[in-house]
Order: C-alpha cells, then sequence, then structure tokens
C-alpha cells in the first residue's frame, strides 16, 4: 500500500490587493503536487482568490491587516483556509447567499461565496464581528493522470 | 486594461488576471469615456483573460446597470469555456450579449 502523502504550509501576507493573484499562484504551485486537471486548477485558484479578495475588500476594507493562508495536502485531498483578523461578518449565512453584497458601488457581484461552494467539495466559514473571519475549504482532487496507472 | 473608442461603442481590453486588483481603476476610468464621449455601448474584450473570478462578474453587472441607466447596452466577446461557465452560473448571461468576435460585438 502507498504510504499516504501529507504536508503542510503557511503564508502570511498583507491584505494588499496585489496579493490576490500572490495567493493564487502560491496555491497552484502547491496544489500542483497533486497533478490536478486544469478544470481543477481553475477551481482551486478562483476559490483562493474569492477567499483572499473577501479578506482585503470586506475584511480589512482595504486597509492595512493580515492574512494568513494555509494549506495542506493529505492523501488526494487537497485543504486551504483563508483567515483574517479584519471587521468579520455580522451575519454569515446572509453573506453566503448569491448576489447579496455590502458593496455600495455595485462593483462586487456578490457571488465570491457561491464560487468558492460550487467549485470546492466542502465549505466552512466562521466569523465574528471584530474578530475576523476564516474560510476553510476542501477539495478531493482526482487528478490529470487518474485512471491511467 | 485599454479602453478603445470605436464609433459609439466603448471597447474596454480586459487584462488576462482579471481580479479585484487589475478592476481598481476599471469603474472610475469607463466613468470618465462616459462623461466625455457619446457611448451606446459597453463592448467588454475577454480574449486575453486567461483567469478570472466573481470580480469579472460585477464587472459586467456594473456595466450593464450603468448602461441601462443612459439607455444603452452591453456586449462582450473572447470569453473562453471557463469564463462563459462564470456567467452562466451568475445568471447573467442576459445582460450582455455573448458574442464570438469583436466585429459581432460592434454590430448594431
Amino acid at each position: 500500500m502507498r504510504e499516504e502523502q501529507r504536508e503542510k504550509m503557511t503564508l502570511t501576507m498583507e491584505s494588499h490587493s496585489r496579493n490576490e493573484a500572490f495567493a493564487r499562484a502560491v496555491v497552484a504551485a502547491f496544489a500542483a503536487r497533486l497533478d490536478p486537471t486544469l478544470e481543477e486548477m481553475e477551481d482551486i485558484r478562483t476559490a483562493v482568490s474569492e477567499a483572499v479578495t473577501n479578506a482585503v475588500v470586506h475584511g480589512y476594507r482595504e486597509r492595512a491587516g493580515e492574512i494568513r493562508l494555509e494549506a495542506e495536502i493529505e492523501g488526494r485531498t487537497l485543504r486551504l483556509a483563508v483567515q483574517d483578523w479584519g471587521v468579520g461578518i455580522p451575519d454569515v449565512e446572509k453573506a453566503m447567499e448569491p448576489l447579496y453584497t455590502t458593496c455600495p458601488q455595485g462593483e462586487r457581484s456578490g457571488m465570491g461565496f457561491s464560487f468558492m461552494e460550487a467549485f470546492m467539495d466542502r465549505l466552512q466559514v466562521a466569523s465574528a464581528p471584530g474578530e475576523g473571519t476564516r474560510v476553510e475549504m476542501e477539495k478531493r482532487i482526482a487528478g490529470a493522470g487518474y485512471g491511467e496507472g | 486594461m485599454e479602453y478603445e473608442l470605436v464609433g459609439r461603442n466603448l471597447v474596454i481590453r480586459l487584462p488576462e488576471e482579471l481580479d479585484h486588483h487589475s478592476c481598481q481603476t476599471l469603474r472610475q476610468d469607463t466613468e470618465q469615456c462616459l462623461e466625455n464621449y457619446d457611448i451606446a455601448r459597453i463592448v467588454l474584450d475577454f480574449s486575453a483573460v486567461s483567469f478570472m473570478d466573481s470580480t469579472g462578474i460585477g464587472v459586467i453587472l456594473g456595466r450593464y446597470k450603468r448602461m441601462r441607466e443612459l439607455g444603452g447596452d452591453v456586449a462582450l466577446y473572447g470569453a473562453g469555456r471557463r469564463i462563459r461557465k462564470l456567467i452562466r452560473m451568475s445568471g447573467i448571461e442576459k445582460l450582455a450579449r455573448v458574442c464570438e468576435t469583436e466585429a459581432d460585438a460592434l454590430k448594431r
């Protein structure tokens, strides 16, 4: 029997919008160890982008702060966590409704959580006003080589 | 991000990575164009976009709302399979005419 692969990484970064692309690149490089399909990779990159953008835009309201990104591979499962210590979400259930947004200028679609939910197998959001938000996601990666060996 | 005026169309050439960071000035820049020119349609050029998150949905939604106020419309072209999927999932496929080519998107 093949030994279960298990590894972890943690990245701490400033709440700056340019780190949205950085976080996607880091998670993509880490997830590449599972040899995901192109579609799986796109799903992961989108979900990470949504969670980190939420931290920048909503958690810290575009002000300074710290975002922690954790990633873990266990077997064929990828687990991600995005944590901020910003303003928090008063009503998580409402925030997760499709098209719900608090953005006054109407530039945000309100689809962030919907995309995270759709592209990952599991999504869990823990948040408290004044304390911050932690988004945990999980996805089983079939992989590009699935079924070939 | 590039903006080009083609007749009464404002063509917005979207960046390779379409996210909150790369779209920060889009609303303001578009507003400026709408103030200075008589624009009847916004055409979103997705042909260079290789990554997009829900920001892209906000871009379409935001332009649609604004052009509706002005009595104009929105078209887009060059969107790959993934982007079309995100648009469909968000239920906004009727807000912008989805075209294959720029010529189609510019057609009245």
